[in-house]
This record gives C-alpha cells, sequence and structure tokens, in this order.
C-alpha cells in the first residue's frame, strides 16, 4: 500500500460534514411528520373508504413502493416541474419526495396498527358512552401510536440513511458535503472514512435512543 | 409521442439488461453469502458469531450510496480494483449480504427446538439434522422475505448509475439528457422497475399465503 492519507483537508472542512449531517437528520424528520400525516389520513380512509378509495391508495402504495427511491427523486424533481410549468427548490423537492416515500410504507405500518387494537378496547369505550369520534381521540389513536411506535422508529432511521440520495440534486446534506470536499480536495477515500463512521454512529444512537422511547411507551410495560 | 418512445426503446431495454445482470450477480452472491452467514449466526460458535453481528449491523447502518463510493474509491488504495462494474456489484452484495443473513437467522429461528431435539434422538448428526429436518421447514418462512429482498436488490441496483454504469436509470437520464423531455421518460422507466417489482412482489405474496399453513 503506497497511499499517503491525509485527513488535514477534511478537517479543514468539517463544519460542511457536521451542518450536513444536521440537515440530513432534519430532512427525515420533516419528511417522517409529513409522511405520517399522509400514511394515517390514507390508513382511515382505507379502513373507511369504498372500494375506489381502496384500489387508489393499493395503487400509490404499490408504485412507490416498487420504483427505485433514486427514480422518484428524480421524477419529483426535474419530472414534474417539467410538465407543470413550474419549478420549486431541491430541498423541498426533496423533502416531498422523501414524505410521499415514507407515506406509502407508513400506511401499511398504521393499518396494522388500526387492525391490532383489541377490539374489547373499543366496546368498552362505546359501553362508557364515547363518542366515535371520542373513540377515535381516546382510544383508537394512543393506542395504535404504541403499537406502531417500533415501526415508525425503524422508518425514520431507514429515511435517515435514505437522505444521502439528495445528493444527486444538491441538497447540501452528509453525503453531498462529502463530495464537495471530494471533488474540492481530491482527498477521496479519506472523505468516505470520514463520513462512514459519521452515518453509523448517527444511526445507533439514534436507535437505541428510540428503543428507549419506545420501551417508555411500550404497551406492556417490562 | 409514440414515435419517440419507441425510438428509445432499444436504448433502454440496453440498460434493462444491464439492470437485470447487476441485481441476478448480486441476489445470486448474497444469497450464497447470505445463508452461510445466517447458519453461522444461529449455530456458529461466539468467535463466528460476533464478527457476523458486527459486519450485519455495520453494513445495515450505512447508507447504500455511501457504501457504494467507499468501495469504488476504497479498493483501489489497497491495490484491489474491480472496475467500476465489479466494485459496484460488490459493493450491492455486501450489502444485501447482511439482509439476507437476518432473514435466514429469523428463518432457521422460527423452527421449534423440538424438531432439532428429534433429530438428535434419532441420531442425526448437524449436517443431516440441517438438511433433513431444519432446512426444509426454514425454507418456507425464508422465501417471502428473501423475493421482497430481491426487490430490494433489483431498486438498490439504480445507485449503480451514480457510478457511472449505464443501467436503466442512467439510460433514461442519457435519453433526457438528449431530448429535454424528463416527464415522459421518467415515468416509462418507473412503470419497467414497477412491472419486475410487482411481479416480485405478487410472488412473495402469494407463496406467503401458500405457507400461511405452517404458522403455529
Amino acid at each position: 500500500m503506497d497511499y499517503h492519507f491525509n485527513f488535514n483537508f477534511v478537517w479543514r472542512y468539517a463544519d460542511k460534514l457536521y451542518w450536513g449531517l444536521l440537515l440530513s437528520l432534519e430532512i427525515a424528520f420533516v419528511s417522517i411528520l409529513i409522511g405520517m400525516v399522509i400514511g394515517l389520513g390514507l390508513a382511515l380512509a382505507y379502513t373507511g373508504g369504498g372500494r375506489l378509495v381502496r384500489t387508489a391508495i393499493a395503487a400509490y402504495v404499490e408504485f412507490i413502493r416498487n420504483v427505485p427511491l433514486l427514480l422518484l427523486v428524480y421524477l419529483v424533481f426535474y419530472g414534474i416541474p417539467s410538465a407543470g410549468g413550474f419549478a420549486y427548490d431541491a430541498q423541498t423537492s426533496f423533502v416531498a419526495t422523501l414524505a410521499l416515500y415514507s407515506g406509502a410504507y407508513l400506511v401499511e405500518v398504521f393499518r396494522a396498527g388500526l387492525d391490532a387494537i383489541p377490539k374489547g378496547l373499543i366496546d368498552a369505550g362505546k359501553s362508557i358512552g364515547l363518542t366515535p369520534w371520542q373513540r377515535f381521540l381516546y382510544v383508537r389513536m394512543p393506542m395504535m401510536f404504541r403499537i406502531v411506535l417500533p415501526s415508525l422508529s425503524n422508518v425514520y432511521v431507514s429515511l435517515f440513511k435514505d437522505t444521502s440520495l439528495a445528493y444527486v440534486i444538491a441538497v447540501p446534506e452528509l453525503t453531498y458535503g462529502a463530495n464537495w470536499i471530494k471533488t474540492n480536495t481530491f482527498r477521496v477515500i479519506e472523505v468516505w472514512l470520514v463520513v462512514w463512521p459519521m452515518y453509523l454512529v448517527t444511526c445507533f444512537v439514534l436507535l437505541q435512543a428510540l428503543r428507549q422511547l419506545e420501551k417508555r411507551f411500550s404497551l406492556v410495560r417490562r | 409521442m409514440i414515435a419517440y418512445v419507441a425510438n428509445t426503446l432499444p436504448f433502454l431495454w440496453e440498460g434493462l439488461l444491464v439492470t437485470l445482470a447487476v441485481s441476478g450477480l448480486v441476489v445470486a452472491i448474497s444469497l450464497v453469502t447470505g445463508i452461510l452467514c445466517g447458519i453461522g449466526l444461529v449455530y456458529g460458535p461466539l468467535w463466528v458469531r460476533l464478527p457476523i453481528r458486527i459486519y450485519s449491523d455495520i453494513l445495515r447502518g450505512t447508507p447504500l450510496l455511501v457504501l457504494i463510493f467507499l468501495i469504488i474509491y476504497g479498493l483501489p488504495i489497497i491495490s484491489i480494483d474491480f472496475g467500476n462494474y465489479g466494485s459496484a456489484v460488490i459493493a450491492l452484495a455486501a450489502f444485501k449480504t447482511a439482509h439476507v443473513a437476518e432473514i435466514a437467522r429469523g428463518a432457521i429461528q422460527s423452527i421449534h427446538y423440538g424438531q432439532t431435539d428429534a433429530g438428535k434422538a434419532i441420531g442425526l448428526t448437524f449436517p443431516q439434522r440441517l438438511h433433513y429436518v431444519i432446512l426444509p421447514q426454514a425454507v418456507r418462512r425464508f422465501l417471502p422475505p428473501w423475493i421482497n429482498a430481491v426487490a430490494d436488490a433489483v431498486k438498490g441496483s439504480a445507485l449503480v448509475s451514480l457510478a457511472g454504469i449505464v443501467d436503466l436509470t442512467l439510460a433514461v437520464q442519457q435519453v433526457i439528457g438528449r431530448t429535454y423531455d424528463p416527464l415522459p421518460m421518467y415515468l416509462l422507466g418507473a412503470f419497467m422497475y414497477f412491472a419486475i417489482n410487482y411481479s416480485l412482489s405478487l410472488t412473495s405474496r402469494r407463496l406467503e399465503a401458500r405457507f400461511a399453513y405452517i404458522r403455529e
């Protein structure tokens, strides 16, 4: 091995990586929030809706789940504005893509969660005279969120990893920062050797923190 | 419009073949390595289990794109050069191995311990127990999630376009680079991926329904 590692350039531009990491976390967070609204809305529409509604929701879910995320990113950023004659900035476009993407996965998660609520609890709600709206707010929603919490944290961590794709449309997140340093200093492998552990450690810390949260809110207290 | 699409089809077809070749290679390699790692995770002694566990956790905590760049730029540093195509396939296969290992582990562990005990009781050796008792049952629980993992591999292969390999995604990009008409081409590309992956996920669902009877 006759390669001489030189990390100095990476440290010099470390702020790009630091702010990039924060932006990655932020994009994943905003996306999952919007995705949860989409997912919950569609899950409720699916359980309550007619055949047409169900088919439409299933089509959306299957389309998103079976097309590579990279192609969806291109489709939303380049494809749709070209046909509609309007434009939006890269970050908005990426958050919208990731929200639509996570929404498709969360529909299934929320549907399973709604199905998993014990029927006895809803009957209990009826028997103490709660209106359907009250049952929804005080019985079904709190139960469902506790059931789906582990899946939510998995989706969040996986979305955080997917934010690396934002670099293809020049959103200045962690992978973009890495590419910037790479093209400006040519310290190629050093950059990736720094960025890789940054992703790894963040993923593990996130997952551990979310597991603590799950324990705190899980249905069966351990 | 139709003439325009028909004109590009042969070019997209070549991209599609590259996508299929990359995913096929990745699936074939990761099937072997993943199952070996999965068996190691369940039955191996600590010095086998621990490295596989660390490998699997590290790989699954890395964005696939970062892994591809790391391997494409990293391997030549230690004087191993497989070129773009080889490195990208290695990166995807390394990533998929971790997933297949977890699927195999789950499938093997889902078989009741009594089956192993029964195998021991009639004097089967470890390879015999695997071959005649555990694996035939585990394969039914392995197949449905594995086919989903295959669909994931096809989707993941789109990332090789960022390493300059002309797969379906990059072919679509190149057509758009000439025609400046993105929407129809992206939709066509998306539809081609959809056709492959949706048939895979339908197969997975059908198998799952067929094997549902083994649930205790």
